[in-house]
């Protein structure tokens, strides 16, 4: 779980990057984030780190399925009135269902960019390359689709809120400093993972008109 | 001070349980939570009714036998309390109470609000022991143990093994308690030496006793009597995945 959990949100970091191109001018935008993405699809090496990430993402979602079984079977009886919420973080305790947003996410989004990419039949541009740039753009011009990207980007930001510091934690980091760096760097990187993935849908929103 | 008391009532593991109404009349605000109980009880044996069995032995919050679920919340609304040290001062006149026992699958209810807790000295049995033949006790200063990890050890070591942990846990997990005896024995020259063992002997069990997993919600040392710090479940992990890792 804990690596599983670690290495996706690594592979945030470089989705991002990699994306932020989008928010270049149009023209320049349109022609370098095409060349990229066809640059990742031909790196043996990238290649690698792709499957795994499809790796990641099975066994993380194996292993939430096998941990909620296992709580559910350990809970037993529920209480008839609970407010054992006060001591703990909503999101910590929701982390299934934070999950299952990002995985409905995860369909979609692959689905979309991904397979569409990959296997279906894009326009060039003029270097000869697919035209993935307007497929994204054209995609966010649609208001419901904006929303849903920041709806899940959000859960994804709380599922990392507690989920970065709680690797640490399963992994064995027990220095008490140390372990509280990791929270306020989990805070941040949370916080940056989540307005950095909001911005891109919302500026293409804001500022393509077709 | 009145109060309206909604108590779980269950004769025993095979029958169905349920709340039960009862009206104390003048409850003083000096009264501990048990004393309160047991006003109830001497009601209930007047009238003929069966009074209402619970866990208790010292009433002075080191024995760790007391502990119900009070309002939804183990030992109460007090934080690093048992429900013994709780009094009636935090409750106000004419509050309903909720008393419930503490919920897991690793905690058989037996009556009311009593459940059984062997489950977690099969843990401590598996391995939270030193075993070593100690004969007579030896010169104290012939092991050196500084004053810091002493102190350490002992912080692990005020464990009461009440059992709030597991009950305030999302996954009902009794990581915080198997935790705060490996820690305390690692931390001591004595202990050390069997970590690793004792680390994935005691693991094991509380994975065979039905616990669940621990995933950081950090509940259980909030409304643990002795604010066992949750740190020691990160060291419980850095000493099983250790043991692990440089298996033999
Ligand atoms: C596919 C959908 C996903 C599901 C169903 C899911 C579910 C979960 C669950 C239930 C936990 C808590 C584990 C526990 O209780 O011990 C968790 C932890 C975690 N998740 Fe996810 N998650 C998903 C996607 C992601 C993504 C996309 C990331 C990062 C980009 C991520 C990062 C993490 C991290 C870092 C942890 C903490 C691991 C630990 O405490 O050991 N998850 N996830
Ligand atoms: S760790 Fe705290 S809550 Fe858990 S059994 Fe020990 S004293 Fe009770
Ligand atoms: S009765 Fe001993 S701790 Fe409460």
């Amino acid at each position: 779980m804990a690596l599983t959990g670690l290495f996706l949100s690594f592979f945030l970091i470089i989705h991002l990057a990699g994306n932020l191109q989008l928010l270049l001018p149009a023209d320049e935008a349109q022609l370098q984030y095409n060349s990229y993405s066809r640059l990742l699809g031909g790196n043996i090496f990238v290649k690698l780190v792709a499957y795994v990430l499809y790796a990641s993402i099975i066994l993380h979602t194996i292993d939430a399925i096998y941990l909620g079984i296992k709580s559910k079977r350990a809970n037993g009886a529920s209480y008839s009135r609970d407010k054992r919420g006060r001591a703990s973080k909503w999101y910590a305790r929701n982390m299934m269902a934070l999950g299952i947003i990002i995985f409905v996410f995860l369909v979609i989004h692959f689905k979309d960019f991904w397979y569409s990419y990959k296997f279906g039949e894009l326009p060039l541009d003029i270097n000869g390359n697919k035209d993935l740039y307007t497929l994204v753009v054209v995609a966010f011009q649609e208001l419901w689709y904006v929303i849903l990207y920041v709806i899940a980007i959000v859960a994804l930001g709380y599922h990392l809120l507690h989920g970065v510091f709680s690797a640490h934690r399963t992994l064995g980091l027990y220095h008490p400093l140390y372990s509280k760096i990791i929270k306020v760097l989990g805070i941040i990187f949370a916080v940056v993972m989540t307005f950095g993935y909001i911005l891109i849908p919302v500026y293409i929103y804001l500022t393509h008109e077709l | 001070m009145k109060i309206h008391l909604k108590i779980w009532r269950q004769k025993d593991r095979q029958t169905k349980g349920a709340f039960k109404d009862y009206t104390l009349e003048d409850v003083s605000k000096d009264m501990s939570f048990l004393e309160m109980l047991d006003t109830l009880n001497i009601k209930l044996i007047k009238s003929g009714e069966r009074p209402v069995e619970f866990d208790h032995d010292c009433r002075e919050g080191i024995c760790g036998q007391c502990g119900v679920m009070i309002n939804g919340i183990a030992h109460g609304p007090l934080k690093h309390t048992t429900t013994c040290q709780l009094h009636m001062r935090s409750f106000e006149d004419g509050d309903t109470i909720y008393v419930e026992p503490f919920k897991a699958a690793a905690f058989p209810i037996v009556r009311d609000l009593k459940v059984n807790r062997s489950s977690l000295d099969h843990i401590i049995a598996s391995g939270g022991y030193v075993s070593v033949d100690t004969g007579q006790a030896p010169e104290a200063n012939s092991i050196p143990v500084t004053h810091e990890q002493a102190e350490a050890a002992f912080d692990a070591a005020a464990c009461i093994g009440c059992g709030a942990c597991v009950a305030s846990c999302k996954n009902s997990s009794a990581a915080l308690f198997t935790s705060a005896k490996i820690s305390q024995l690692a931390q001591l020259p004595q202990g050390d030496k069997e970590t690793s063992k004792r680390v994935v002997k005691m693991v094991y069990q509380m994975e065979e006793e039905g616990f669940g997993h621990c995933s950081f919600t950090e509940a259980c040392q909030v409304e643990c009597p002795e604010d066992i710090s949750v740190l020691n479940i990160a060291r419980m992990n850095y000493e099983y995945n250790k043991a692990r890792l440089l298996k033999k």
